[in-house]
């Protein structure tokens, strides 16, 4: 008799555990924290692809028309780089988006709403995971714009205020894409609805050049753009100007969408599928 | 008629862990689940059987408070599912037909997972977590990421992940259905080790002989609706209690060979071999009279058997799929059909 033709060895036999008191919505969110986490351990390459095109551009744009722009591509970075930090953890918080959309979309959120927990940690808890994922892929980033030339002219202390600042900002814009993820079907249409969200706010803006040569109705949008708002503040804490009505400013389109994509994704995660 | 039986097992188990009245769920003009009665006692093995777009998940999904029915009632563990979802999922355990496991994480991993935010401790968790691993033969993969497991090997960490705390019902939706028959077997004696220790089990299937092994009772459920009910044994004593297969040796012969049979007062059934016929009879007995009298007239016999009905010509001869190509089922003497 071949092994394959044997009986299946019985599994051993699971000695039987009684249930726990819940742990309460505080920490069954720091659990999903976690698991955000431990995911980005397993693949580091997801942040990879989402620093590299910023990198790409910060390299290209100075040394292809920093001279032109700026004068000399060391001055153009000083000027580009706080943008591409801000362009940087927008695109990181797409992935917010996506990974949601895989876990439903695999089964996996099913799981979790047959669990007798507080129901909006799942979400809550990849969001606050986020805060890692920003932070991480805005220091690589900046570490490659030191690594050709660029200084934080206001010292570490700006660079934690300015890293607080960018979590604030995509924590805020994140909840546009947790309801998209809600939304639409598979992780691909996540990520190319996204982009086309993403495109228009991130050119369209202060970022690359000085809006002041724009035409006039370009301006007018850049005016009210809040990733130009948030460039704003952040150019200015990291070169020692801060501003509390740019930094105000730039925090008011966060709130709003907290305000009113908060409650959306949460109604969108509790309607069935 | 099945009233009596119920109050008599009410009184002996108790309060039914699962009962449903009339669930109804619909999917735009689907009606995915369509008036589904079922009542399931508390430690018993119960088996949901029937074929793809049957309706099996939707009942599931439903019984797990994953989706609230248009119309009808259940209570599951004494809880109303859509009244009281938090006090139906504190008791149970859902593993879905889909695996739902977190692939990038290590199977370890995703097993501490659910024991955290199942209110356990670190510790706890992990030695909890190493504990299922190793008796669901998943020690040596417990630290690779879930998407370097085979089939069966997700299977068993996807039940693992419902036992991480006992549950007191647990719903196994398709747990073989790709299995190959040494994890197949590895499955059933998980699920028959749970029912051993008190848990009930809500199994649904598409493998007649997979019910047939485990299963209790057996609802046969088709377009979301439950067309018969029983213990195996039951379901099989309303198709007869034995059969008789006959191969005739030439196609052309058949419609002669079933009016001459039907004129002995029996009522044979076209198998999907043209050449094949069934039909049941009390017992072993009266086969060779039946081939002698076919012989006689000049039909010839190449093949006979006779044997128990299985669970598939039950299901066949309730659903009339398949293996009547005419469309008309006849059903066996004595069948209720519950449409
Ligand atoms: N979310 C949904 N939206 C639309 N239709 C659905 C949905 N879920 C199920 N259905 C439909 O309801 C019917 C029953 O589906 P269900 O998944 O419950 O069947 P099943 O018995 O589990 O089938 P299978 O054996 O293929 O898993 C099918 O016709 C299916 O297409
Ligand atoms: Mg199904």
């Amino acid at each position: 008799m071949s092994p394959r033709d044997a009986e299946a060895p019985a599994p051993a036999p699971v000695p039987p555990l009684d249930r726990h008191p819940p742990a309460g919505p505080v920490r069954e969110t720091l659990v999903f924290a976690g698991r955000a986490v431990r995911k980005l351990r397993h693949n580091p390459e997801q942040l990879f692809d989402v620093i590299v095109s910023p990198i790409m551009f910060t390299v290209m744009f100075t040394y292809l028309f920093g001279g032109a722009l700026a004068g000399s591509p060391q001055d153009y970075l000083q000027f580009l780089l706080p943008g591409i930090l801000v362009q940087t953890v927008m695109f990181t918080s797409v992935y917010t988006g996506f990974t949601l959309n895989q876990d439903i979309s695999k089964g996996v959120f099913d799981r979790f709403r047959a669990l007798p927990i507080w129901r909006p940690a799942p979400i809550a808890g990849a969001i606050a995971g986020d805060v890692l994922r920003y932070t991480a892929s805005a220091l690589i980033v900046l570490a490659v714009g030191m690594g050709i030339g660029y200084r934080p002219e206001a010292g570490p202390a700006a660079v934690l205020a300015a890293l607080a600042l960018l979590n604030l900002f995509a924590f805020g814009i994140g909840w546009v894409f947790t309801a998209l993820a809600l939304l639409v079907r598979t992780p691909g249409t996540v990520m190319t609805l996204s982009w086309m969200v993403l495109m228009p706010l991130t050119f369209a803006s202060n970022i690359y050049v000085d809006p002041a040569t724009m035409p006039g109705w370009l301006q007018a949008f850049v005016a009210v753009n809040p990733v130009a708002l948030i460039v704003t503040a952040l150019r200015g804490v990291l070169g020692a100007m801060p501003d509390a009505v740019d930094i105000g400013l730039a925090l008011v389109a966060p709130a709003l969408i907290v305000a009113v994509f908060g409650p959306l994704t949460m109604r969108l995660y509790a309607r069935e599928r | 008629m099945a009233a009596l039986a119920e109050e008599g097992r009410v009184e002996r188990d108790g309060p039914p862990a699962i009962i449903a009245e009339g669930l109804t769920k619909r999917f735009g003009a689907t009606r995915a689940v369509d008036g589904i009665d079922l009542s399931v006692r508390r430690g018993a093995i119960y088996g949901l059987l029937g074929p793809n777009g049957a309706g099996k998940t939707t009942t599931v999904r439903l019984l797990s408070t994953l989706i609230r029915p248009d119309r009808g009632r259940a209570r599951v563990l004494g809880h109303d599912i859509v009244t009281e979802p938090a006090a139906v999922r504190a008791g149970i355990a859902l593993t879905g037909q889909f695996a739902s496991l977190d692939e990038d994480l290590t199977g370890r991993d995703n097993l501490v997972l659910i024991g955290r935010l199942l209110g356990l401790g670190g510790r706890p968790a992990r030695s909890r977590a190493d504990q299922l691993l190793a008796a669901f033969g998943l020690a040596e993969a417990a630290r690779r990421q879930v998407r370097t497991y085979s089939g069966g090997m997700r299977r068993r960490l996807d039940i693992a992940a419902s036992l991480v705390v006992t549950p007191d019902l647990i719903f196994l939706d398709e747990p073989t259905t790709g299995l190959d028959p040494r994890s197949r077997a590895q499955v059933w004696a998980i699920v028959q080790g749970l029912a051993g220790r008190g848990t009930t089990v809500l199994l649904t299937t598409q493998y007649l002989e997979e019910a047939d092994r485990l299963a209790e009772r057996i609802a046969v459920i088709d377009h979301g609706r439950v067309i018969a009910e029983g213990t195996s044994a039951e379901l099989k004593a309303r198709v007869g209690s034995g059969t008789l297969h006959l191969t005739l040796a030439n196609h052309a012969e058949r419609e002669r060979a079933v009016a001459l049979l039907a004129a002995l007062g029996h009522q044979p059934r076209r198998e999907v071999d043209r050449r094949g016929l069934s039909l049941p009879v009390a017992d072993a007995d009266v086969a060779p009279d039946l081939i002698a009298r076919l012989i006689a007239a000049g039909i010839p016999v190449a093949d006979f058997a006779y044997g128990q009905p299985t669970l598939d010509q039950v299901f066949f001869a309730l659903t009339g799929h398949a293996a009547e190509p005419e469309g008309a089922a006849t059903p066996g003497p004595g069948l209720e059909v519950m449409r």
